[in-house]
């Protein structure tokens, strides 16, 4: 993948509420494949970065492109179109709570499919079968449990087989082994997707284990200290805040250049 | 008495100019009185030259957060002096805490101050705020030309089960209160309208009276009313409670236009059913003003009615009825507005809900007084 350009490219982003800015100066790209971790402290804008990634928050200034096509800056872009590449988990799941899971994953194939209803009531089954949540079709949302509408939400996400598969801390709230298997299920669904994955975790058991790219995010100096494998991060990053991050604030003050 | 068991007291030392030793007595609960950092200040001040701060708590007795707030408060004071302060005297867990307050610095730019306003800026910021909402309104409107514009070209998405759900919500299930209220006004109308032309011997005028009231005004007015209490309110609380579950980002995140997947089935629900519940409005409203009157005027129920029949014309109805289409979609807009526009905590979803019933009200009447205006001048 030499001269195409990246899957996601982040130029220049500055993130602000109003007069109050976030994080400056973010510049980092994700290639296609990869399994990108959104990581820094409590509080230092990773939610905010993701929502402008994903179309809900306008960026104060720059740029983010898609396959090297602007999604904010250039007029011309129908953003609705490049949206419905995207799959979304959101932190607190956010499934329609008045329609029952079939419902929630159907939506989206409903709306751009040309699938019979029947046919669509399969796909939904498959989907909620990935997540191991076969027979709650019929379920709402309310009914189910906080992990489970995680995964309910997870199979809505790639219902129609999007590009790039974003998450809001997927593992929050879960115990580790249902967050282990959650992470397993990620990078299954990558593989066999295809898609570039974007998540935003602290979780460093998560980060390790299914990260191969990201971007570290300073709640202090409101920019982004580092991108990279958090691996080579965690262990060659010249920064000190990303190594004590990573190494779950045990790492020597010493530099070990 | 031992001084672990009295009131909280403290009491300053200077040691020498530049160090002063605060002693700490008795007992700091937050349930007792305690004196407060605002009584040291005179004391702190009257020193120039002060440059330390230590503690001194042999007696002191049973504490909570009552001392760890006042050591905090006269810290923050000090440390606006320029002044170090020396914890070392504290007890262990107080220690502990103040240093755990301080530990974590403040946020350049998060805090959000309260500033206190003139009147002159109080008024500046609620036209501001006046004119703005005005904006949003129209811009609303405009989205929902757009959105209606789309469905047209057969572009728009939404769900075809929302709209027969919502011509469900505001026709068959409102019929109960509309026939109540409907038949009361009627009677209401027709008692006036007895009492005052039956001093005149003119009583069977009633019928004129009822008849053009209720179908040209108040008819529309009524069903307009109850739908903005009912309807509205419902929409804004659905739509709000969207909002806060971030149900709306999610069919942001789809492509799928919250416009026209929400508020366009609503809309036009609400723009279709109204004039067929204010027909029946109309025709409640008329049995009662009928059945009063005939009881208590010497009229037959035939000549009533003939009265009746000859004092509304075709206008005057389908001209309520066009109303009563302009007032559903005022109130779906001012509905789903408020929902799209809430906040998102479980207060903002009751304001949203609670406006949505205020703005739907105040539009029926200000478009009603503009559309009789119309009507007069048109002669309709
Ligand atoms: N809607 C908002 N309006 C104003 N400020 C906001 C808003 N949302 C977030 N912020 C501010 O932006 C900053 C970053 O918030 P964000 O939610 O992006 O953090 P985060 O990195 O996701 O934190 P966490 O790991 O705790 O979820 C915070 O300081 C917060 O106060
Ligand atoms: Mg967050």
């Amino acid at each position: 993948m030499s001269d195409a350009p990246a899957h996601i490219t982040v130029r220049n982003l500055t993130l602000a509420y109003g007069e109050f800015v976030v994080q400056r100066d973010l510049d980092f790209t994700v290639d296609r494949g990869d399994v990108f971790i959104i990581m820094g402290g409590s509080g230092c804008g990773k939610s905010s970065l993701l929502k402008v990634l994903i179309g809900l928050k306008e960026p104060a200034a720059g740029d983010v492109l898609f396959n090297g096509q602007s999604f904010w800056q250039d007029p011309e872009t129908d953003r609705e179109a490049m949206l419905r590449k995207f799959g979304v988990l959101f932190q607190s799941g956010a499934l329609w709570s008045s329609k029952t899971l079939a419902e929630n994953v159907a939506l989206p194939l409903a709306t751009y499919t040309e699938l019979t209803p029947p046919e669509i009531e399969e796909v939904c089954s498959l989907k909620l079968a990935l997540v191991g949540l076969s027979g709650f079709e019929k379920y709402y949302p309310s009914e189910i449990s906080g992990g489970m509408r995680k995964r309910a939400a997870l199979a809505r996400a790639i219902a129609l087989d999007p590009e790039i598969l974003f998450f809001d801390e997927p593992s929050a709230g879960l115990d580790p082994i249902t967050s282990k298997r959650l992470d397993d299920l990620i990078l299954e669904l990558r593989d066999s997707l295809g898609a570039t994955v974007v998540i935003v975790t602290h979780e460093l058991a998560s980060i390790f284990a299914v990260g191969n790219n990201s971007v570290f995010l300073d709640p202090v100096t409101k920019t982004m200290l580092a991108t990279g494998n958090p691996q080579e991060l965690r262990d060659r990053s010249a920064d000190f805040e990303v190594r004590n991050f990573l190494q779950r604030g045990a790492a020597a003050t010493i530099s070990d250049g | 008495m031992a001084p672990t068991h009295s009131a909280a007291e403290v009491e300053i030392n200077a040691v020498d100019p530049a160090n002063l030793l605060v002693r700490l007595r008795g007992i700091w609960l937050l349930e007792t009185e305690r004196p407060s950092v605002a009584d040291l200040l005179p004391q702190l001040d009257a020193q120039p030259g002060l440059e330390r701060i230590a503690y001194e708590t042999a007696g002191i007795g049973a504490w909570d957060t009552g001392l760890v707030t006042f050591l905090v408060g006269l810290e923050r004071v000090a440390r606006e002096r320029g002044l170090t302060v020396d914890r070392k005297g504290l007890p262990d867990g107080a220690r502990r805490l103040v240093e755990l307050t301080f530990a974590v610095p403040e946020r350049a730019g998060a805090r959000r101050g309260e500033q206190r306003q003139g009147w002159l800026s109080r008024v500046g910021t609620s036209w501001l705020a006046g004119t703005r909402a005005v904006q949003d309104g129209i811009a609303f409107v405009g989205e929902l030309s757009l959105s209606f514009g789309r469905l047209l070209r057969g572009k728009a998405t939404y769900q075809r089960s929302d709209f027969f759900v919502t011509v469900q919500e505001v026709s068959v299930e409102a019929l109960g209160i509309v026939s109540l209220v409907g038949f009361l006004v009627g009677v209401i109308l027709s008692f006036i309208g007895a009492m005052q032309f039956e001093k005149f011997g003119a009583g069977i005028y009633t019928a004129n009276l009822v008849g053009l009231g209720i179908v040209r005004e108040l008819g529309p007015i009524m069903a307009g009313i109850i739908m903005a209490g009912r309807t509205g309110a419902s929409f804004a609380a659905y739509i709000g409670t969207m909002k806060v579950n971030e149900e709306i980002d999610a069919l942001r995140t789809l492509g799928i236009n919250p416009i026209d997947y929400l508020v366009l089935p609503r809309a036009l629900a609400l723009m279709l059913m109204m004039p067929l519940v204010t027909l029946y409005a109309n025709l409640m409203g008329l049995l009662g003003g009928t059945v009063v009157s005939v009881a208590i005027l010497d009229v037959s129920t035939v000549l009533f009615l003939e009265q009746l029949r000859a004092s509304i014309s075709v206008g005057d109805v389908l001209g309520g009825l066009f109303m009563a289409s302009v007032f559903g979609v005022l109130v779906a807009l001012a509905g789903c507005q408020r929902g799209i526009e809430c906040g998102t905590s479980a207060q903002a979803v009751g304001e949203a809900a609670t406006s949505a019933v205020v703005t739907g009200i105040v539009a029926i009447v200000v478009s009603c007084s503009l559309l009789n205006f119309i009507y007069t001048v048109l002669g309709i």
